[in-house]
């Protein structure tokens, strides 16, 4: 098998702004292999004086089939994102190469309890997973926490809702500004809230983290001094100084 | 997920081992991801899924997460690929 394919061009099929800052892409990839829940792929823009620029996004989607779903937040200073966000439009060509990567996966066949634990636009490998959980009615107990800035920066936030049932738990923490009513005080996520909303050592989770550097590094910390093995602690991070 | 810019003058964004996935599995036909790495300083061995990558326009850093140090270096430039392992020791990876 070969591990990278190379590069294999797409298509813009679908643009949706889901956010204030983000957009979901769905590209045709004809040639696309398939891909696990979690993995990522690199995507190449090439301008007109032949400069290339070259990311790295994860996959919203998973399994087979050649449509490939990602979530866009644009970075103010990005030389890609913005035009991912604002000027990209269904037609338009990209390449992809991918996908990437078999550390940050899960597969149907894990039975074991899985806490996901996402900042930002951390979440997008973390819905690939919570979808394939759902696709594959595993009974695999799991929990995700997601940690936004407001409401209306959370992805997929009605899908996530509807995913919730006796093995899925989805619990929020709003950095900035919380719903009316929420219990929780806005402000960043805490060594309490991973306490009071996460699955407990004793459960023995496989934990996904996923978010910007600074977001990952704390939750990271703050889980290994709770007790969780460090071997049992998945993460990828993003952006960051 | 990574975004960094590609002028000299402006600071490379550091994000992870994710983001060198594609240009080394194209040159060493392996999953980095999920190889450990052994950083000849420190002698941390990690995923490299977990290590520090800083990725420009022409190639990826990758660097120890735990004591900084530099794992190795891939530059891609003018036609020319060039690979230099200055402080990886040992890549222990599955068979794909």
């Amino acid at each position: 098998m070969a591990i990278v394919a190379g590069w294999l061009v797409g298509t813009v099929a679908r643009a949706m702004r889901v956010t204030p800052q983000g957009r979901i892409l769905v590209l045709d990839v004809p040639e696309w292999p398939g891909n696990l829940a979690g993995q990522h792929l690199d995507l190449r823009l090439t301008a007109e004086d032949g400069y290339q620029a070259v990311r790295s996004y994860s996959i919203a989607s998973f399994g087979e089939g050649t449509s490939v779903e990602l979530a866009v937040d644009m970075l103010p200073d990005g030389e890609v994102s913005p035009y991912l966000v604002e000027d990209v439009e269904p037609g338009d060509m990209l390449e992809v190469r991918g996908p990437l990567g078999n550390f940050f996966v899960w597969r149907d066949s894990q039975t074991e309890p899985v806490q996901l634990i996402a900042g930002g636009s951390g979440i997008v490998p973390l819905v690939s997973i919570a979808r394939a959980h759902r696709a594959a009615a595993s009974t695999a107990k799991f929990r995700m926490l997601y940690s936004v800035r407001a409401p209306e920066d959370a992805y997929y936030a009605s899908e996530l809702a509807e995913l919730v049932d006796d093995s899925f738990a989805l619990d929020w923490v709003y950095t900035r500004t919380a719903p009316e009513g929420f219990a929780r005080t806005a402000g960043r996520i805490t060594r309490a809230d991973i306490e009071a909303s996460t699955l407990p050592v004793a459960d023995n989770p496989l934990v996904y983290v996923c978010g910007p550097t600074g977001f990952v590094e704390a939750v990271a910390r703050i889980l290994v001094d709770l007790g969780h093995p460090a071997e049992r602690i998945k993460t990828e991070r993003f952006g960051g100084k | 997920m990574p975004e960094h810019a590609h002028q000299v003058n402006v600071p490379v964004t550091r994000v992870d081992g994710n983001a060198a996935a594609g240009p080394l599995g194209e040159i060493l036909r392996l999953d980095i991801t999920t190889a450990i790495g052994t950083c000849r300083h420190c002698g941390t061995a990690a995923a490299l899924s977990e290590a520090v990558v800083e990725r420009d326009a022409e190639g990826v850093i990758v660097l120890c997460r735990s004591c900084g140090h530099t794992l190795l270096t891939y530059i891609s430039r003018d036609g020319r690929q060039y690979l230099e392992f200055a402080g990886l020791k040992s890549l222990n990876a599955a068979t794909s």
